[in-house]
């Protein structure tokens, strides 16, 4: 039976398409008439078309097992989510005054410490962070810019507005799939791309490009640039090499590049070494350089840091751009924006208590039940208390985890992430989602159009992480004419 | 410009898609030939251990070369590194590995031959399945070869790809004709003379060269003439020379190739020169030998000058 938009309802939350009245919304009108007139048969026949294409593509992420290690397709969702225009070119603004405003920050933070001089950023949270690299005091990267590549999740609250979860400073991944997902919708809805106005995504590998050669310490020539990855076991090897393949770059590890006397940094080539500008580098910051960080470290290269430091290569992201990729320091960023930026942050956080203040702790250990409590340098969802689902145990654990660390801590209120319908077992359903856009910065500031939207495709659940469950959808921007 | 470790991965895919193709097919045809021989002068199964190059392998693990036990050592067992399996497991990491230059639909046709090879495993050990089994792995070795020829820049990293290929035919040829011509040569029994015929036209046919060898000899398969087009014929793309030639032109275009030429001008040599009458008569082995040797030489070299780290690491 064809989908009946009437009958279809996502109960106490905002839904991305469709309104509360069974309507959709005037972005998502001609999308949802459309995938409303196919038949089940023919809804089923371009969901195949999806799979099948995303097999013949090769598009997968890997999962080990004692076997080695198995590519897995990556779960994928036909029906779209779709943002107007007119919101995202908002959300594009606030997403660059955010990056804009983070590595002002990073650059204060290894440079002069005016933010904590000042007063507006307590010094001691520095003292306790573990991605603060006492290695990078004093360096001044090209253009001051330290995160290059940022990768924000935003997520839609129960009031319709987007907020600003996090922001991945390090090694954030998920780039190629909001591209190829774009490669499979076009292949599956070639009707729906010519009747509706959707913003392009695939200028992505080109800003990347130039964002990184941009950043050559030798601008007169044609820079090297090289991807670096861990290797073929890492879960994003994928990406890595399909960046490189876009780009038209080499793809490298550790073991292909050499720093040699000169405190230049160099790849090994069957015709002898070749310099080597600009590495844009998929290892954390730990495994780059085994003179500095992680001695024991196989990945990296053993005089990276000394080169860098020099200014003989630039390194994208920065080691050390972590520092902000903290969600205690994730609180202060509507302050940073305002104090370097004296502007109005444009993207709201989520409202975020810090465990380390004394008043704001009281408040969050009265409330465990109703918070989420999380960890403050965990990524992919480890460690954390969602209050509502934990149980009593669970709740006198945190409190004395919090108690014991208080730094390492923050919490925030429940969100009721948005939903977009999505087709389970034949019928389509509410799934929560998310939204990771990406941030380029160099000379000049670039955001995706859209991003990636990560869907929990478990019925109720809010992990859309694809190592639990997790899936994707194509991210439309639609022009609508409203300015 | 040319990663080293990338270089090194395109010429062991190679190699190894190449050894896969080579062994499915030398089953293949001793497979044929069994069934021509009378049942009482079999020649057995154990020459194929010996072509692969690893009987003390073999006898760890097998107490007899029986046709199921060899069978199963040259398809899928994981003691022997050469096996199809293995084989295609090793150019499948390779190729992982160089995605970003191999062209996408090679890295397709390889995945979807690795996973038949798996699936239908148990078809290719029975008898009735072994031919469709080892015909697949023949086509979509040659399918991935063709696709790579066809579709991927000719740049350095297919010359290292065309280096490995070639290297590969060059040991294959060498080995089937040390195990198969030097017992057929001189002194055959009474009792296998008859057959002496169609054993030759197995080993061409291993090589996949009988039918080139009748348009370019014209004369029925004689031992002497059989040789020859194996090792000096310049245009059959599986001879010796043909390969040695077709290394010689990818050095050609490579940096720092000094050595290499040289050690490739040796081996080139000595097959341009050899008397074919000469080793005939005095027999093989020596002369292949020697053979094996300089061309695992030329191995050494490629793989010092161009996939060995270079640059001090520390």
């Amino acid at each position: 039976m064809p989908i009946r938009w009437k009958e279809y309802s996502s109960a106490n939350v905002y839904d991305e398409l469709i309104t509360s009245h069974g309507r959709a919304r005037k972005a998502a009108q001609q999308a949802a008439r459309y995938i409303g007139s196919l038949t089940d048969e023919e809804l089923h026949e371009r969901r195949d078309a999806a799979e099948l294409a995303m097999r013949v593509m090769g598009i997968t992420f890997t999962v080990y097992s004692d076997q080695g290690g198995i590519d897995r397709a990556w779960p994928f969702d036909i029906i779209p989510r779709i943002i107007p225009a007119r919101e995202w070119r908002i959300t594009e603004a606030g997403l660059k005054q955010r990056a804009t405003a983070l590595n002002m920050f990073i650059a204060d933070i290894y440079g002069e410490q005016r933010i904590i001089k000042d007063g507006i950023f307590p010094g001691e949270l520095l003292a306790q962070s573990v991605n603060f690299r006492k290695q990078c005091v004093g360096v001044r990267p090209a253009l001051d810019v330290w995160a290059h590549i940022c990768g924000s999740d935003l997520v839609r609250d129960r009031d319709g507005s987007l907020y600003v979860l996090e922001d991945n400073l390090r090694v954030p991944s998920g780039v190629s799939y909001m591209l190829e997902n774009r490669l499979v919708m076009k292949r599956v809805f070639p009707e729906l791309f010519e009747d509706v106005s959707i913003l392009p995504v695939d200028g992505y590998p080109t800003r990347l490009f130039d964002t990184l050669a941009s950043l050559s310490p030798r601008p007169a020539d044609y820079p090297t640039v090289v991807v670096m990855t861990p290797g073929i076991y890492n879960s994003a090897y994928f990406e890595h090499s399909y960046l490189a393949q876009q780009m038209g770059i080499e793809l490298v590890v550790g073991s292909d590049l050499v720093v040699q006397d000169d405190d230049c940094v160099y790849l090994r080539t069957v015709g002898g070494l070749e310099r080597v500008d600009v590495i844009y580098r998929r290892i954390d910051d730990l495994f780059l350089d085994p003179e500095v960080f992680r001695a024991d470290s196989q990945l990296g290269v053993p005089g990276l840091m000394r080169a860098w430091r020099k200014g003989n290569v630039a390194i994208a992201n920065a080691p050390g751009a972590g520092v902000a990729d903290d969600k205690v320091v994730y609180a202060f960023v509507p302050a940073m924006i305002r104090y370097y930026l004296d502007e109005k942050p444009v993207m709201p956080n989520v409202e975020t208590y810090l465990c380390m203040n004394e008043k704001q702790r009281g408040h969050v250990l009265a409330n465990l039940d109703k918070l989420v409590v999380k960890p403050a340098n965990e990524s992919g969802g480890y460690g954390m208390l969602i209050g509502p689902a934990s149980s009593r145990a669970e709740r006198e654990k945190f409190a004395g985890l919090i108690q014991k660390d208080p730094r390492n801590y923050i919490a925030q209120p429940t969100l009721s992430l948005s939903t977009v319908p999505t087709l389970c077992d034949g019928k389509v359903e509410p799934r929560h989602i998310d939204l990771r856009p990406f941030i380029l910065s160099g000379e000049s500031n670039h955001v995706t159009r859209g991003g990636l939207t990560r869907v929990a495709l478990k019925k109720g659940s809010l992990v859309v992480n694809s190592s639990q469950g997790g899936g994707s959808k194509d991210t439309w921007i639609v022009e609508t004419g409203e300015h | 410009m040319l990663l080293s470790s990338v270089a090194e991965r395109m010429y062991w895919m190679a190699r190894y898609i190449e050894r896969a193709e080579n062994t499915a097919r030398i089953l293949l045809v001793h497979n044929n030939l069994m069934l021509d021989m009378p049942r009482r002068i079999s020649i057995g199964w154990e020459p194929l251990v010996f072509i692969m190059g690893s009987a003390n392998v073999f006898r760890e693990h097998y107490s007899e070369a029986s046709e199921r036990n060899v069978v199963r050592y040259l398809v899928s067992d994981k003691n022997n590194p050469n096996c199809i399996s293995c084989s295609l497991a090793m150019a499948r990491e390779n190729l992982r590995t160089t995605r970003a230059i191999v062209p996408r639909a090679a890295w397709e046709t390889l995945n979807d031959l690795f996973e038949f090879t798996r699936e239908n495993l148990a078809a290719g050990l029975s008898r009735r399945g072994r031919y469709t089994y080892m015909k697949r792995v023949i086509d979509g070795c040659q399918l991935l070869t063709g696709k790579l020829s066809g579709t991927m820049s000719h740049d350095l990293s297919y010359g290292f790809l065309r280096m490995g290929r070639n290297m590969e035919r060059t040991d294959m040829t060498t080995r089937v004709i040390d195990v198969r011509a030097t017992n057929l040569l001189p002194n055959q029994t009474d009792e296998l003379k008859p057959f002496e015929d169609i054993q030759w036209k197995s080993v061409l046919d291993s090589l996949t060269a009988y039918q080139m060898y009748r348009r370019h000899v014209h004369v029925r398969v004689r031992g002497r003439q059989a040789l020859r087009f194996l090792l000096q014929e310049t245009e059959f793309p599986r001879s010796v020379q043909y390969c040695l030639t077709e290394i010689e032109q990818c050095l050609h275009r490579l940096p720092g190739n000094e050595a290499s030429l040289r050690v490739l001008g040796r081996v080139l040599r000595m097959v341009q020169e050899v008397a074919i009458d000469r080793i005939v008569r005095e027999g093989l082995d020596d002369f292949i030998d020697e053979l094996q040797r300089v061309h695992g030489e030329l191995h050494e070299q490629l793989t010092t000058t161009y996939f060995v780290l270079q640059g001090s690491a520390a």
